[in-house]
């Protein structure tokens, strides 16, 4: 029989399957974090039973950290009290912690890609909806619940029924200063927030074909954002060179096996999907959201739909905007380039590329924070440091951040933030802030001009 | 967790699509180490003005609404896969979330904790939006064991759909880790190959 790649990846990690019900999966790696884990370990500890696999978890300290002074004690009692528990729990049952101050520490989906612990073929799940980043690698990656945590932790196993599969075809070429990040808004805006619901997605084409690995961990890591469970790209060359030689990534003669088999795990020619959609590349341009979820997004040329609905005249009146209304010109004191959607090495070359001899506008906050200490060493080692300071932008610590505001980090109320991260909801990144969520590089051109920029009319160095 | 049968209750109607996780409980409630106490945050920006003084237009803060249904827009629970969204509508008293669409984690985050997500015919949910709006003493009844969900005085009889697995896990209060770790020899046979 014909098999996609998610049947392949899936069905290689069927346990068992109960009769007329859901099957049991088996999980290869199990990240966890301050905020979703310390009720699973409790559940745990109640009921005497130990973690199955303490080796095939990794943790890492990012949702509520701050980004300033992280050597220094946290301040806020309650986030200290989160990190703190992180650390008993995983020195308690023999969990690998990459804590604040570790050279490995950062964002769960920067951290895990960058070490090779993420490898094409895996299943992978997380207490944290953005784990479909991992996608980017053919690698099953989803989401999960607390009591979901505790299920792996107790078992290494998930009870659940097989998603549908859709195919979401981009071919064509991107034109000019149109980027991944766009890519997925544009689909997402197509398509709407539910359209993903019950699914997992393959993503295929040139479009992605041609694609680093940044990118594609970009894309994938909003299918979330269209309702699906998760996205996957089919493993090539391209992800090969980035696995190869990381710390955790496979080597010699497991290297060759492993590799062998990855290259087998591309949807077969003529394997059926529930759904599929096409697009071309012609048609995206640089997007801009203009609402309270990430399918509320238009063309940065385009205005604001006049549609009439309840939620959409709530969500309208939230961020200050009216129908018909264009973005461009629109003023913006606040920027912020970060999150597991935009926090990579790529993302800040791309952003120092745009701004290099340039200054921020003097109204804007530009927050520049490194998904990870090792992109923070990068972005040093690489000299961005310097363009990013001369440019009047603030470089933080690693972490979450200004994405959800579980720190300091939050965005004062009323005002528009310009944003790579991944969710415009109400109150997102502090309570009455605005968001527009867009590419690093109409973040970059935005905190220079302090107003919302067309970037496809911008020459780029 | 508590078994789930059958309930009677009155249902607050909240008609807004695409309710996020974030609306249910913002990122800053979720320092907790516990699964106690998020229903006083439930809803919280919508339901309460910066000083925690209430706001009235608000349909948790109308007395003339209570019960443990809520009825919502859909794509309820869409967004981040915090349970703390599914804990805080459990603590504040609600077992069945009515929609026309649920997000995939959220749902899986209600029925490990005890609330039956009830997803019905968009055209039936308006019918009901509607009908609560102008009557909030009606009350519904669901069957879970005949998966049916009534509303008398509209004639409204639906039957829904659950997983057969998760029917019996809720109607005998069970969960899945008791389920997985009876599979134990399955797995560590899986784990050999």
């Amino acid at each position: 029989m014909k098999k996609t790649l998610f049947d392949k990846v899936w069905d290689a990690h069927v346990v068992d399957t109960v009769p007329n019900g859901p099957q049991i999966l088996y999980i290869d790696k199990h990240l966890i974090h301050e905020v979703t884990s310390p009720q699973a370990f409790a559940e745990l500890e109640q009921r005497g039973i130990p973690l199955a696999r303490p080796d095939r978890t990794v943790a890492t300290a990012d949702h509520n950290v701050p980004t300033i002074n992280q050597h220094l004690t946290i301040k806020d009692a309650l986030s200290r009290k989160q990190v703190a528990m992180l650390t008993e729990n995983c020195e308690r049952h023999g969990v690998t912690l990459y804590g604040l101050g570790h050279p490995y520490q950062g964002i769960v989906h920067v951290m895990a890609p960058e070490l090779g612990i993420t490898q094409p073929g895996m299943t992978m799940v997380c207490g944290d909806s953005h784990t479909s980043t991992h996608g980017a690698f053919g690698t099953i990656a989803f989401g999960i619940g607390t009591s979901q945590v505790a299920q792996v932790f107790a078992s290494q196993c998930l009870l659940l029924n097989k998603p549908k599969k859709m195919r979401i075809t981009v071919n064509g070429n991107l034109g000019p200063n149109v980027l991944p990040k766009d890519v997925i808004l544009y689909i997402i805006a197509q398509l709407g927030t539910n359209s993903g619901t019950g699914h997992f997605v393959e993503y295929a084409g040139e479009v992605f074909e041609n694609m680093s690995m940044e990118g594609r961990m970009t894309v994938c890591n909003m299918s979330i954002e269209m309702g699906a469970r998760g996205g996957m790209i089919a493993p090539d060359q391209t992800t090969f060179d980035y696995v190869k030689g990381r710390e955790f990534a496979p080597q010699g003669e497991d290297w060759n096996k492993k590799l062998a088999y990855w290259k087998t795990l591309p949807t077969d020619p003529g394997a059926e999907f529930d759904t599929e959609y096409e697009f071309d590349a012609a048609d995206i341009a640089p997007m801009i959201t203009y609402g309270t979820n990430p399918g509320m997004g238009i063309k940065i040329t385009e205005h604001i739909p006049e549609l009439d609905d309840t939620s959409f005249n709530k969500s309208l009146s939230y961020m200050g905007l009216k129908k018909g209304q264009s973005l461009l010109d629109h003023p913006i004191n606040y920027v912020f380039i970060g999150s597991c959607t935009n926090s990579r090495i790529e993302d800040f070359r791309m952003v120092a590329s745009h701004i290099k001899g340039k200054k921020k506008a003097p109204n804007v906050t530009a927050l520049i924070v490194p998904g990870s200490q090792q992109v923070a060493k990068q972005i040093k080692e690489e000299g961005l440091e310097e363009i990013f300071e001369n440019a009047g932008f603030e470089i933080r610590q690693s972490g979450c951040s200004a994405c959800l505001g579980m720190n300091e980090d939050k965005i004062p109320a009323g005002e528009y933030c310009v944003s790579t991260s991944n969710r415009n909801f109400e109150g997102r990144q502090g309570p009455g802030a605005r968001t527009f969520l867009t590419s690093p590089l109409v973040a970059a051109a935005t905190a220079v001009e302090g107003k919302v920029v067309d970037v496809s009319q911008i020459e780029m160095v | 967790m508590e078994k789930f049968t059958k309930l009677v209750s009155r249902a607050i109607p909240l008609p807004i699509e695409n309710v996020d996780t974030d609306q249910i409980i913002p990122a800053r409630f979720l320092k907790a180490t516990s699964k106690a106490g998020f229903g006083e945050n439930l809803f919280r920006d919508w339901r309460f003005h910066k000083d925690g003084s209430s706001k009235e237009d608000f349909i948790l803060n109308n007395s003339n609404y209570s019960g443990k249904i809520l009825v919502a827009g859909e794509n309820f629970g869409c967004g981040s896969s915090r349970e703390h969204a599914a804990w805080a509508l459990e603590d504040y008293g609600f077992k069945v979330i009515i929609s026309s669409y649920f997000a995939d984690i959220f749902r899986g985050n209600a029925l490990n904790n005890g609330i039956l997500p009830i997803k019905i015919e968009k055209e039936k949910l308006t019918l009901l939006l509607q009908h609560l709006d102008q009557n909030p003493n009606a009350e519904i009844e669901v069957d879970l064991e005949h998966q049916t969900l009534s509303l008398a005085e509209i004639d409204l009889k639906e039957t829904f759909e659950i997983d057969p697995y998760k029917k019996m896990c809720l109607i005998n209060g069970y969960d899945d880790i008791d389920f997985l770790l009876s599979k134990k020899e399955a797995i560590a046979q899986f784990e050999m190959q």
